[in-house]
């Protein structure tokens, strides 16, 4: 049975389960409503979900076990002879291929069922058949494989079947419960309570497994990459330049430096303007201005990235070049193309303004008003205040956001893809193109790479160590953040 | 007592003034000051609000060309022989262009405009895919066949550049796709109302067409697609989210575990978006065998990074429920739960709609995890077929076929690509205007 007619008969025996229980529970207590532990709804969600609970658990893991199953059955029928030619994972994909290709033939009408199970390779061309269906096979098929994926066939279809049987089975099996335990006296809404609460706790606890799955997807190709690359050349190797034929040079310190570079500009530029818009916008604006500007600003942060890189590729780019390149205003000739780290680090900074503006502004805010009265008191000027009572106050606040910022700035991906250039380059003029961590993973996991080279492993290693890079500093921010608002509560 | 402090001025300090009305050095030098930093941050939101306007000039004044499109009206008599040869020969639509040619030169000369160029010369002031279209409306309509259509034929991209302006007649003397004999010919038929622009639905519900024909390039399919990574998001971002938060804020009990969940989710939210990316990758892909590039998988990626700032506006929208009706509630005798499902959720939706919505456009303009699951561009030439096949059959999405235009090396992709910006704003906009419009008309203040 497909997994979308299953799906909907679970639905049709859990409303069941829903009307039977529920009309039990109102017999049970002669018709008289006053008589039940729980509403009768209750007793009708208790009965839909004693169903579709342990289904939807046995389904989920038939689903997750059985081709685990099938792959351990169909490798070991594989020889060590034909393993040892390729990888084991390469002919397993063939078996799985050729396998798929015969279900699909048979599907089409250009095989039969029959057919398609006494197939050998003697006595036709199965490439060529299944060629007929679309489906390519690199290699030619032999006697072992096809073997083999006639026996993932029968396996897969008989765990269709067993898993069918199983969810119906379980299905029913919970019909039966949840209506022998309806009674007028059964505390239904505590039953369900407990249920919903725990689909509650499930999916809080769906952030951790989140960053679980981070790590774990980060931590494995990164071991696998260390295994084919050794850390220490990639740690401190000062040359970047992968070449899918091998012989690779995959040094991270070029790397990191243009990352570092560019969030650096990014930061000149929007730390100043962002406190300076906040300093204004708390201490001095009127509230109309306020009502009108920080809207204002916050649009800068709603813009996507991607519209960023493009202003920055074709708009702030080619104006760099007019005005610091080989014929450009100044006449200086530092910069050769539009993508640079200048570029993209003017253009990140224009996209932090908000973020560091609408932090600092609540920083500020927070400061209480009694320390603001006081410096004035005293016979203060505003700027005064600003500068020697409300900094000092705020400045931990405001050095967590510039944190934050630039924890932002370094994993900003769309803006130095497209702005700051895709030669690798140890350099200090910051109008030379320069790659960046983040540019590099993009670079080196789109395309056909295959998993298994060091080029495209090495996205991994350069991922994990931006989740290091950018995790740390998150922590950092939020703890002086934190410590610094214990100090007014 | 008091005299002695009031007589020990410093020497170094400038001289007081005696009166209150004339103002001193040092206080002169302390309102300037004031007045300096005062204009420092009058000039730091200028600085930002001058670089919004920047980009959104230069986000209009270039893209707002691509909704234009200049296209070729020609008269195509469909003889029944013709169309015969050119279906049986190879390469069909060679003989389609054969066709297009002569009545391009038949109208020429009727139009009094005079050339030595040949058809295929000539040719070049049309869009390559005009002899596919003209095949398809052909087979699509046998019955037109004998009679003579009139067509409109959509202009190669330069000819499109020129009267935007983009293409200038100087450039083109490098350029081996087109001469300034060409734009002669095609400005005389422009007077002679031939050539005319018009709106360019294409570009909004055509799909992504190759390197060399810019001109047909649309953004639809990928809207498309998009649209199924939304629905995916907020099928799954918005139920887990609001039962997180419910969880978080009225059921958790101050233990390690909450905190635990409350500092992940914390620095979930800050975690960079191409993470999230190669969670997709390794998680989804290579673990889980869901296929590449499928609208499905780009949503639950997008899902999984959007959830934080669910939960975090959800349950600020939960806690500024007051105590008051969960209070009540409960005196009346309703459990936990039912106070919070019947009474809370229900008062706190506006928030959390809201919530939802500015998540969702964030996730829509979202690119860099898209790109490690293979959601790039020109990867879908038609519509999905179905609604199953709409999540799972390979597609691109709008941020990312932006991406691949601004890839490319035609400058009248980059026209596209601009213009899926401004698409794209509008999508942005409009979802972040009903979030603003929701919150004024359904926000409770307490």
């Amino acid at each position: 049975m497909a997994l979308s007619f299953l799906l909907l008969t679970i639905l049709v025996v859990a409303g069941l389960a829903y009307v039977l229980a529920k009309s039990r529970a109102f017999k049970s207590a002669g018709g008289d409503i006053r008589l039940l532990h729980s509403l009768p709804g209750y007793y009708g969600w208790n009965g839909a979900l004693t169903v579709l609970l342990p289904t939807f658990l046995a389904l989920l893991l038939w689903l997750a076990i059985q081709p685990v199953v099938v792959d351990h059955t169909v490798s070991g029928m594989i020889s060590a002879e034909s393993a040892a030619e390729s990888t084991l994972g390469l002919v397993m994909s063939d078996v799985r291929r050729i396998a798929d290709g015969l279900d699909l033939a048979v599907q089409n009408g250009v095989l039969t069922a029959q057919d398609a199970s006494r197939l050998n390779t003697g006595s036709s061309d199965i490439r060529e058949t299944l060629g007929a269906v679309g489906v390519a096979l690199g290699a030619e098929v032999t006697a072992e494989k096809l073997e083999a994926a006639q026996t993932y066939r029968s396996a897969t279809a008989t765990g269709f079947w067993m898993r069918t049987v199983l969810v119906l089975l379980v299905a029913l099996g919970g019909l039966a419960v949840s209506y022998r335990r309806t009674d007028k006296d059964f505390r239904a809404r505590n039953f369900v309570e407990q249920v919903v609460k725990g689909i509650l706790v499930f999916a809080a606890l769906l952030a951790i497994l989140t960053t679980v799955g981070i790590i774990f997807s980060l931590i494995f190709n990164t071991v696998e990459f260390f295994s084919l690359y050794p850390a220490e050349d990639f740690f401190f190797g000062l040359v970047w330049s992968p070449s899918f034929g091998g012989g690779s040079e995959l040094g991270i310190l070029p790397l990191i430096w243009a990352t570092l570079y560019i969030s650096l500009i990014a930061l000149a530029v929007a730390v100043p303007v962002g406190l300076f818009a906040a300093i204004y916008l708390s201490e001095y604006a009127s509230p109309t201005v306020r009502a009108v500007a920080k809207p204002l600003l916050e649009v800068l942060a709603g813009i996507p990235t991607i519209v960023y890189g493009l202003f920055a590729l074709l708009t702030v780019g080619p104006l760099l070049v007019d005005i610091f390149g080989n014929d450009g205003a100044l006449g200086v000739g530092w910069m050769q193309g539009g993508t640079a780290v200048m570029t993209a680090g003017l253009v990140m900074g224009i996209m932090l303004i908000p973020f560091v503006s609408s932090l600092s502004d609540d920083i500020i805010n927070a400061v209480p008003q009694a320390m603001r009265d006081g410096s004035l008191g005293l016979g203060a000027t505003h700027s005064e205040t600003v500068k020697q009572v409300i900094m000092p106050a705020a400045l931990p606040g405001i050095v967590g956001a510039i944190l934050l910022a630039a924890s932002r700035a370094i994993g900003e991906t769309m803006i130095v893809v497209l702005g700051a250039g895709a030669a690798a380059r140890l350099s200090m003029n910051p109008f030379d193109a320069m790659t960046t961590v983040t540019a590099k993973i993009v670079s080196q996991l789109t395309g056909d790479a295959d998993f298994a080279s060091p080029e495209a492993l090495v996205a991994f290693a350069l991922g994990m160590t931006l989740f290091v890079i950018t995790l740390g500093l998150n922590i950092f921010a939020l703890y002086i953040v934190r410590k610094y608002r214990e100090q007014y509560d | 007592m008091t005299d002695v402090t009031l007589t020990t001025t410093p020497a170094s300090e400038p001289a007081r003034s005696k009166s209150l009305l004339e103002i001193d050095e040092r206080t002169k030098k302390r309102n300037a000051a004031e007045t300096r930093f005062k204009f420092y941050g009058i000039g730091a939101i200028g600085i930002g609000v001058f670089f919004l306007v920047a980009l959104l000039v230069s986000i209009l004044s270039n893209g707002l060309s691509a909704f234009t499109q200049t296209s070729i009206s020609l008269p195509v008599p469909l003889v029944q022989s013709e169309i015969e040869a050119a279906e049986k020969s190879i390469v069909k639509t060679s003989k389609y262009r054969d066709i297009i040619g002569a009545v391009l030169i038949e109208k020429l000369k009727t139009a009094g405009v005079s050339t030595d160029m040949d058809s295929k010369k000539l040719l070049q002031i049309m869009s390559s895919g005009a002899p596919g279209a003209l095949r398809e409306f052909v087979l699509a309509n046998p019955d037109a066949i004998g009679t003579t259509v009139p067509f409109d034929f959509l202009t190669s991209s330069r000819v499109d550049g020129y009267f935007k302006g983009r293409v200038t007649r100087a450039a083109l003397a490098e350029d081996k796709n087109l001469d300034s004999a060409h734009l002669d010919i095609v400005d005389q038929l422009k007077e002679q109302g031939s050539v005319t622009s018009g709106f360019n639905w294409q570009f909004i519900f055509g799909s992504d067409a190759s390197d060399s024909r810019p001109e047909q390039a649309g953004i639809g399919v990928a809207m498309v697609g998009s649209f199924y990574m939304m629905l995916v998001v907020l099928c799954l971002a918005l139920p887990i989210g609001v039962a997180a938060s419910i969880y978080l804020e009225e059921f958790a009990p101050k233990n390690r575990l909450t905190d635990v969940i409350e500092v992940n989710i914390s620095n979930l939210a800050a975690v960079p978006s191409i993470v999230f990316g190669i969670l997709g990758l390794a998680a989804f892909i290579q673990f889980a065998h869901l296929p590449q590039s499928a609208p499905l998988v780009g949503g639950l990626v997008l899902t999984l990074m959007t959830l934080p700032t669910i939960i975090i506006s959800t349950r600020a929208s939960l806690q500024s429920v007051p105590p008051s009706i969960r209070d009540a509630a409960l005196g009346i005798g309703a459990s936990k739960m039912q106070s919070v499902f019947h009474h809370v959720l229900p008062l706190a939706m506006p928030g959390i709609l809201t919530g939802t919505i500015i998540g969702l456009a964030q996730a829509l303009g979202e690119t860099a995890p898209l790109l490690l699951i293979g959601m790039v561009g020109f990867i879908a030439s038609e519509y999905p077929s179905g609604v199953f096949e709409g999540f799972l059959s390979p597609n691109s999405a709008m941020p990312a076929q932006i991406y691949e235009w601004a890839k490319r090396a035609d400058p009248a992709f980059y026209e596209r690509a601009w213009g899926g910006i401004i698409i794209l704003l509008l999508f942005l906009m409009t979802m972040n205007i009903v979030a603003i419009i929701l919150r004024r008309r359904f926000e409770r203040r307490w």
